[in-house]
């Protein structure tokens, strides 16, 4: 099979990450692939919250998270409706004294890096938040987080943002390999072009050899309409803590008010799973989690329960940049575990940066797959 | 043996008490009140009634005593209870 024109970039993978790829490209005057095996967003873009955060577990991870932020916020006035961009920022909630330094402390880190950042005392909490749990010792607001429907974004970056024109759009196309120039479909065609991007999440372990990420699961439940009852997105600040539990199954309060007056109630984590099922115990343990900050949910309707898989790396940062000795020649936009849809915009800017030879906005270094090469130490 | 005025309650619907047999469901009171059984409005603004009666359909959701889309059909009345509707007035 032939294709009528060589495109510059054929980029595996229509959600998020690989839309914002595709458009940062195009932008740049490519002319792009986008190929899917399913729909647009249908992975883990569709299968998470929409949170854009700004995450300080470390200098790289605050670096790429706050850059993409900003580009978030400068996109939204280009957005619909229907993407239900809001900046509706997130309430890190602390439940107890150990919890409040915590607060303290990542909110002198955000300050260090001018990420703006308000303390909240239990008062002062109760009055922002009246649903939460009065035993709350108080939190720490940041007013610039914001949340977005992520599939429809995807979809307006592939096919409705200024330069969806370079941008053609091949769903029902599943890679099954990848080389320096060309992508290979399950059904034997071959999509040629100058740059080869992998995007596809946690599907990029099957076309790119040896990569070090794993599925971590999710479970995530939407309410009915009860509109007012939250305002930001809440956290617990425990959340921290047990998002890195490296193995077994943990449970984080999670709460996103809905522009529909719905909430989205996560999270859950569990590795060595690739079974989608709704788990109920785990489900369970999550709500019951939840319950603890949101005294009322156990009195609310809940319509909806579903999972996805984080593409997590050992490190927890993102692999952008060339896949290395594995796959030569195949550039890499994956690994973005829980915050793929906050770093999608930036991971864009830096991967076109290098695939392009020009000047980075940030340092990419962070983010290069390199750093899980063979040999290399990686602290 | 209770008498026969023990067998009735009052339910406030929309704010206008209603009386009703004890053992009657919301979406009975709402009937008795409303004629056609009006709960609320879809997300569009269209006007929606109770419809399958055994709690399947949603559309017969009120809010009873403040607390959201409870289902009409499978509630029994209860003597003070305050119902509300979302259907247009």
């Amino acid at each position: 099979m032939t294709q009528p024109m060589k495109a510059d970039a054929v980029i595996v993978g229509a959600g998020i990450v690989g839309a914002a790829c595709a458009a940062e490209l195009a932008a740049r005057g490519m002319q792009v692939t986008v190929l899917d095996a399913h729909g647009i967003g249908g992975g883990a873009t569709a299968a998470g919250m929409g949170h854009i955060v700004a995450m300080n577990d470390s200098p790289a991870e605050l670096a790429l998270s706050a850059y993409s932020r900003g580009l978030w916020l400068e996109l939204a006035p280009q957005l619909r409706t229907r993407d239900a961009f809001v900046r509706c920022g997130t309430l890190w909630v602390a439940e107890d004294e150990e919890e409040w330094q915590a607060a303290r402390a990542l909110c002198a880190g955000f300050a260090a890096q001018h990420v703006a950042a308000q303390l909240l005392d239990a008062h002062a909490l109760h009055e922002c938040e009246p649903a939460l749990a009065e035993r709350m010792a108080g939190g720490l607001l940041i007013e610039d987080d914001s949340i977005v429907y992520a599939p429809a974004v995807a979809q307006w970056l592939l096919q409705e943002g200024p330069d969806a024109s370079r941008i053609e759009l091949r769903l029902g196309a599943r890679a099954v390999a990848v080389d320096a120039g060309s992508v290979t479909l399950a059904d034997g065609a071959r999509v040629k072009a100058a740059h080869v991007i992998v995007a596809n999440g946690i599907g990029a372990n099957a076309l790119v050899p040896s990569l070090p990420m794993q599925p971590k699961k999710g479970h995530l439940l939407i309410t009915d309409r009860y509109p007012g009852l939250i305002r930001h997105q809440l956290l617990e600040l425990g959340y921290i803590k047990s998002a890195h539990h490296a193995s077994g199954t943990s449970v984080a309060f999670n709460a996103q008010p809905r522009p529909t007056g719905q909430l989205l109630i996560g999270s859950s984590r569990q590795f060595e799973t690739t079974d989608p099922a709704v788990e109920m115990p785990v489900l369970a343990q999550m709500l019951h989690r939840a319950a603890r900050y949101l005294p009322a949910l156990p009195t609310l309707n809940g319509i909806r329960a579903w999972t996805g898989f984080r593409a997590a790396s050992p490190d927890g940062l993102p692999l952008i940049g060339p896949a290395g000795a594995s796959a030569p020649g195949v550039w890499l936009a994956t690994g973005h575990e829980g915050l793929g849809v906050t770093t999608s915009l930036a991971t864009a800017k830096l991967l076109a940066a290098q695939i392009t030879a020009s000047a980075a906005p940030i340092p990419y270094e962070p983010y290069l797959p390199a750093r899980f090469a063979r040999g290399v130490c990686h602290a | 043996m209770r008498d026969e005025h023990a067998e009735t309650l009052r339910v406030t619907v929309d704010g206008k008490p209603v009386d009703v047999a004890a053992g009657a469901t919301i979406v009975a009171a709402l009937a008795m009140r409303a004629g056609l059984a009006g709960t609320r409005q879809s997300v569009s603004g269209m006007p929606r009634a109770a419809l399958c009666g055994m709690g399947i359909c949603q559309e017969c959701r009120v809010t009873v005593d403040g607390r959201a889309h409870v289902l009409a059909c499978q509630t029994l009345c209860r003597d003070g209870q305050v119902i509300e509707t979302g259907r247009p007035r």
